[in-house]
Order: C-alpha cells, then sequence, then structure tokens
C-alpha cells in the first residue's frame, strides 16, 4: 500500500512562505511526477512528504493514518537523493544492506534481499567496490538498490538523473520506468525537466511558485492545459503564445498553437514569414520565424527534413481545432 | 613545474628554505650525537673527552629511565584520548546552529592562545590549590576534604591541564571536517531507520577518521615534548618526570650535558618508535 494524501499543508522558512495550502492525492501504485521550474518548490514539497522537514501548517496522511509528526523512518518511505547520498566509506553491499542492518534483520535475510536487488539492478559486478570507484549511472543504481530493498510503501526521487549526461539519463529513464512496473509501488519523481516527466509518468503534477498549475496525465496536460504557464511548460518545444490582434480574432487575449499543430504550406496559409534559425534535425525540422506582423517568434515543427534556410519565405496554416484559447487571467477558456 | 628552466628556477628559489631548514634540524642533532659521547661537565671539569657508549649506557640503566618513558606515553596517551574524545562532542555540539555561535567558537579557541606556562600556572594556583583553590572550595562545599591534586593525583592533573590546552586545536580541526559532512547523507540515514547515535557512529565517525588520524599525528609530536606544564606545577615531582623532563634535569640540574644529550638521542627513537607505531595503525586512513 502507498497513498499519500496531503491535506492544506503549507510550509514556511521564516516569513518566507514556500508552499501555500496545497491539497493532493496520491493513490496506491501511480507514478507522479513533480514538475516546475527550479526553485518553485518541488524538493520542499518532497522533502515535506518523506519528513525531513516538518510542515508548518495542515497535515500529511500515509494509508489513511495520519503521518504529519510520524519520523522519516517509520513512514515506510525511501529516497533517492540528486547526490544519490552514498556512504562513501562503505562497500556497495554496506550501503544497500545498511537501512536492513537498522532494522535490525537478520543476516540471512539480509544477503538474501541484498542479492535480490544486486539481481535487478545489474550491481552484481561491483557490489564489493566503494562509491567513490564507482561511475554516475551505477552510483544512481546502488541508491536505488538501497531504496529498493526496504520493500518501501512509495518511492520519493529528488531529480534522480540530472547528474547524468544525457544518453545514460534516457536509459535510466527507461530503467526507473521498467522498475515502477515490476514492483507497482507508488513513486514519487520529481524533475524539472518536462520531457522526464512526460515519458515516465501516470500522473504529472505542475508546480509553480509552491502552487499547483494542474494535475492530470500526460496526455491531458499536452491536450488541455488549464492555463498559459502549464502551456508554456508541457510539450518541447514550447507552445506558441500568441497576444493581441490575432488572438482578439478568436475571442481570447491569448492564443496557443503547439509548434507540431502549424503546417509548412507552399502558398497562402494564415501566416507568412521569414526563417530565422532551422534546426535540422532528420526527423523533424525546427524554424524559428520572424516578421509575421505577430509580437513573438513562432516556433514551427516540420516532419522529415524541409529544405527551407535562413532568410527563406514560408507560410503557415495553423491546425484550427488545435489552437489554445486563454483569458486575460491566463486561464483556458473551453 | 612544466618545463625543464621552471623546474630549476624552483629549485633555486626553494633552496635558501631548504638549506635554512636543514641547518636548523642537523646542527643540533649533530650536536647533541656529539656531546652523547663525551664527558662534558660545565663545572665539574668540562669537555674531558671521548668517553664511547657509557653515557648511552648510563642514561638507560638509571632507575628514573623506564618511569620517565612509561610517564611520557600515559601522559600523551591520555592528553590524546581526551581531546579527541571531547574535540569530537564539542565540534558536533558547535556545528548545530546556535544562538552566539560565533562569540562561543571563539571562547572554545581561546585556551590554544594561552601559553603552556600561564595556563599550567593558573590550572595550578586558581584550580587545584588546595587550600584556595577553586576546586578545594567545591570540594569543601560537598562536605568533602580538599584533594592535594599535584601532589596525590599527579598525573592525572597534568594531563587535565595539557588536554585543556589542546582541546581547541582538535576541536578545531573535527569541527571544519564535520561542516564538510554531506547533510544528504545524514538525511539518507535517518530515513533507512538509524537512530541519532547509529548515525553518528556509521556516517559522522567514519567521515571523520582522517581529520581525527592527522589531529593524532600533530599531537602526539607536541606533546611527547611537553616541559613547561610540569616545570611549572610539579617540577617533576610525583611521578611526572617524563622523558624531556628527566633530560632537562640532567643536562641543568646534574650539569651532565653528555648524559643529558644521549638522552635527547633516546628521545628521538622514542619519537620514532611512537610515530611508526601510529602510522601503521591509522595511517591508512590518510591514503583513501
Ligand atoms: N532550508 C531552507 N531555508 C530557507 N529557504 C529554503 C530552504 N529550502 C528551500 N528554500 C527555498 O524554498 C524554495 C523552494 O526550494 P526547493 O524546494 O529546493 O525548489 P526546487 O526543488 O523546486 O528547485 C526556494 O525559493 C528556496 O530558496
Ligand atoms: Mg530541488
Amino acid at each position: 500500500m502507498g497513498q499519500i494524501e496531503l491535506k492544506q499543508v503549507t510550509k514556511s522558512f521564516g516569513d518566507v512562505q514556500v508552499i501555500p495550502p496545497l491539497d493532493l492525492t496520491i493513490k496506491d501504485g501511480e507514478f507522479t511526477v513533480f514538475v516546475g521550474p527550479s526553485g518553485c518548490g518541488k524538493s520542499t514539497l518532497l522533502r515535506l512528504i518523506a519528513g525531513l522537514e516538518d510542515i508548518t501548517t495542515g497535515h500529511i496522511e500515509i494509508d489513511g493514518s495520519d503521518a504529519t509528526d510520524v519520523v522519516p523512518a517509520r513512514r515506510g518511505l525511501a529516497m533517492v537523493f540528486q547526490s544519490y547520498a552514498l556512504y562513501p566509506h562503505m562497500s556497495v553491499r554496506k550501503n544497500i544492506a545498511f537501512p536492513l542492518k537498522m532494522a535490525k534483520m537478520d543476516q540471512a535475510e539480509i544477503d538474501k534481499r541484498v542479492d535480490a536487488a544486486a539481481q535487478v539492478l545489474n550491481l552484481a559486478d561491483y557490489i564489493d567496490r566503494r562509491p567513490g570507484q564507482l561511475s554516475g549511472g551505477q552510483r544512481q543504481r546502488v541508491a536505488i538498490g538501497r531504496a529498493i530493498v526496504r520493500e518501501p510503501a512509495a518511492f520519493l526521487f529528488d531529480e534522480p538523473l540530472s547528474n547524468l549526461d544525457a544518453a545514460l539519463r534516457v536509459g535510466m529513464r527507461m530503467e526507473i520506468s521498467e522498475l515502477h512496473k515490476k514492483l507497482a509501488t507508488t513513486m514519487i519523481y520529481v524533475t524539472h525537466d518536462q520531457v522526464e516527466a512526460m515519458t515516465m509518468a501516470d500522473k504529472i503534477v505542475v508546480l509553480q511558485a509552491g502552487v499547483i498549475e494542474q494535475v492530470g496525465s500526460p496526455l491531458e496536460l499536452y491536450r488541455a492545459p488549464r492555463n498559459t504557464f502549464v502551456a508554456g511548460f508541457i510539450g518541447s518545444p514550447r507552445m506558441n503564445l500568441i497576444t493581441g490582434e490575432e488572438a482578439a480574432k478568436h475571442d481570447a487575449h491569448t492564443i496557443g498553437i503547439r509548434p507540431e499543430h502549424i503546417d509548412v504550406v507552399e502558398s497562402g496559409g494564415t501566416w507568412q514569414g521569414t526563417v530565422g534559425v532551422a534546426e535540422h534535425l532528420g526527423s523533424d525540422t525546427f524554424f524559428h520565424i520572424h516578421n509575421t506582423g505577430l509580437a513573438d517568434t513562432l516556433t514551427v515543427r516540420a516532419i522529415g527534413d524541409v529544405s527551407l534556410t535562413h532568410g527563406d519565405k514560408i507560410h503557415l496554416a495553423p491546425r484550427a481545432d488545435e489552437i489554445h484559447r486563454f483569458d486575460t487571467a491566463g486561464l483556458r477558456i473551453a | 613545474m612544466a618545463t625543464k628552466a621552471s623546474r630549476s628556477a624552483a629549485r633555486l628559489m626553494m633552496a635558501p628554505a631548504v638549506i635554512l631548514l636543514l641547518g636548523w634540524m642537523l646542527v643540533p642533532l649533530t650536536m647533541t650525537l656529539w656531546f652523547s659521547f663525551r664527558t662534558y661537565l660545565p663545572l665539574r671539569g668540562g669537555d674531558q673527552g671521548w668517553t664511547g657508549f657509557d653515557n648511552y649506557v648510563r642514561f638507560v640503566t638509571s632507575s628514573s629511565f623506564w618511569p620517565a618513558v612509561s610517564t611520557t606515553l600515559i601522559i600523551v596517551a591520555g592528553v590524546l584520548a581526551i581531546t579527541i574524545a571531547l574535540g569530537v562532542l564539542l565540534a558536533i555540539l558547535l556545528d548545530q546552529p546556535m544562538w552566539g555561535q560565533g562569540v562561543v567558537r571563539i571562547l572554545v579557541i581561546a585556551p590554544f592562545f594561552v601559553m603552556p606556562t600561564v595556563s599550567a600556572l593558573v590550572w595550578k594556583n586558581i584550580f587545584m590549590d588546595p587550600t584556595n583553590g577553586l576546586f578545594a572550595h567545591l570540594w569543601r562545599f560537598f562536605g568533602a576534604d580538599p584533594v592535594s591534586w599535584l601532589s596525590n593525583a599527579a598525573t592525572p592533573s597534568i594531563i587535565l591541564i595539557v588536554s585543556w590546552q589542546w582541546l581547541p586545536f582538535a576541536t578545531l580541526i573535527l569541527l571544519t571536517a564535520i561542516q564538510s559532512l554531506d547533510s544528504e547523507q545524514l538525511e539518507a540515514a535517518e530515513m533507512d531507520g538509524a537512530s541519532p547515535l547509529a548515525r553518528f557512529f556509521y556516517i559522522t565517525l567514519p567521515h571523520l577518521s582522517r581529520a581525527i588520524t592527522i589531529v593524532l599525528l600533530i599531537q602526539t609530536i607536541f606533546l611527547l615534548a611537553i616541559f613547561a606544564e610540569i616545570f611549572v606545577t610539579t617540577g617533576g615531582a610525583f611521578g611526572t618526570r617524563t622523558l624531556s623532563y628527566l633530560i632537562f634535569q640532567r643536562v641543568l640540574e646534574s650539569q651532565n650535558i653528555g648524559l643529558g644529550s644521549a638522552g635527547g638521542v633516546y628521545a628521538i627513537i622514542l619519537a620514532n618508535i611512537v610515530a611508526i607505531f601510529l602510522m601503521r595503525i591509522v595511517g591508512k586512513n590518510l591514503d583513501t
């Protein structure tokens, strides 16, 4: 079991309120991702759930019972830290065995569980090394191993992949997703990278300045962002947000259109402009387009390698049914 | 120091310092060795020529030699144990966020700035004096008989005084080490179910092992040679005669420079034995 419920939780450091009153339910077995820009309070929220920080007001319930004043060790949660926080003077085996040793489990059972974890995470080859002798990805695995042997009610990850290089990051992302499928345990995963959020999450919680902007599945957020912040944050490259006359035509203060929902056409089209930067990725081409008569540059994604380059004239046709409309407060108009 | 030119320039620049240091060390060492093989009694005939190993034999066979060696080792070990144990505790306390941290830290470091002679005299006269000392008053307040610290418990008293002087040094080094401990490691241990005591033994103490080693080695070097604290308190009486104090007595009180020099050579040997011994048991902490 691993249902976590936050009720009217707030957190202040001194006079600064980092988390205004916040309600959130994380269902058992769900992979929930907290995503938001740096400094928005993701880590703080995770640490509140872990019990490493005291909450200022409100309640936290784990599996239906109040855990607000329960010490971290008794919450049944395991955390993987951004710096991995491995114990440098202990071997990999001892690192992984540490929580079990603290729980006074008998040695035979400890060995069994550590070996099982090492098996799952492919740690067997360096089980007797120290963390200092491992690569970043291997350390990450050890940190995860230390978390899984405890068989916790939920896993908490704080930007676990941010210290890895891009290729390794993609690999570890899949491994964590697979681990979730295998264990079916609740996981809360913090990241500032919306790609990680989109690819891994069952449910994404978008945060800004401690406030939950939207909660939903990746595709819900992609299809129906509740406001301009979520619209701009989810999706890569970012959604084009257009204000002014063009928006007024759609009875909105702001309209949004994703780069992949604007077609490049031979002639005609709604907007014309000149190509600024063209990013040719082979599978796609991203164009940044100026002089459209709109306030900002437009980003457009074309499938395949389209051979337009800097300075070329381009004709664009946005798909009418993919235009998102927002009011003056930035909220979505249905 | 990449090129040949810069390397030789570096050597040239270092030469004066190296020569000075070498001279500083070699001249007294050679003189000690020289005198240790001579009969040299300044008030009874001066330098009377070679005597071979007589001085060495006399120094070791004297009934004061082995007690002096053991006193030296007891004082060194006692001070090391106290300063390291209390130093770790104080460092942990000082690392906690608290009101007036800056002032408290300066107060803790203060004893290190007091000269050994002065601090020993302060302890002797203000705290340990059997009639007027603060301890005597305290003892009487509780209805006990005052203890004559420096005669009845002389070695422990000296250990206390010297520990008081060296505690700031240990605390300071250990505090900087504690401050470099990654707080996420402690939090990880907390989540792993480690009690505060377990966190101390499994995380903090191993993290401090290198700093403790350094404190151990540096203090040992200085503690083997403590002198002023003994000179102004017990004058070497009541079993507080260390090896260095014995040498002092041979040279100045018995006016026998040859014998004292032989003692000096023994002191060098003792220091080396202790150093090798220490490096064996704790030196591996420095490699990792
Ligand atoms: N211990 C602390 N004391 C004071 N302010 C803090 C503390 N921890 C975090 N904050 C503040 O809380 C805000 C949120 O921080 P954090 O949760 O670490 O953000 P994120 O993980 O989303 O990047 C930041 O503005 C940060 O300065
Ligand atoms: Mg963070």
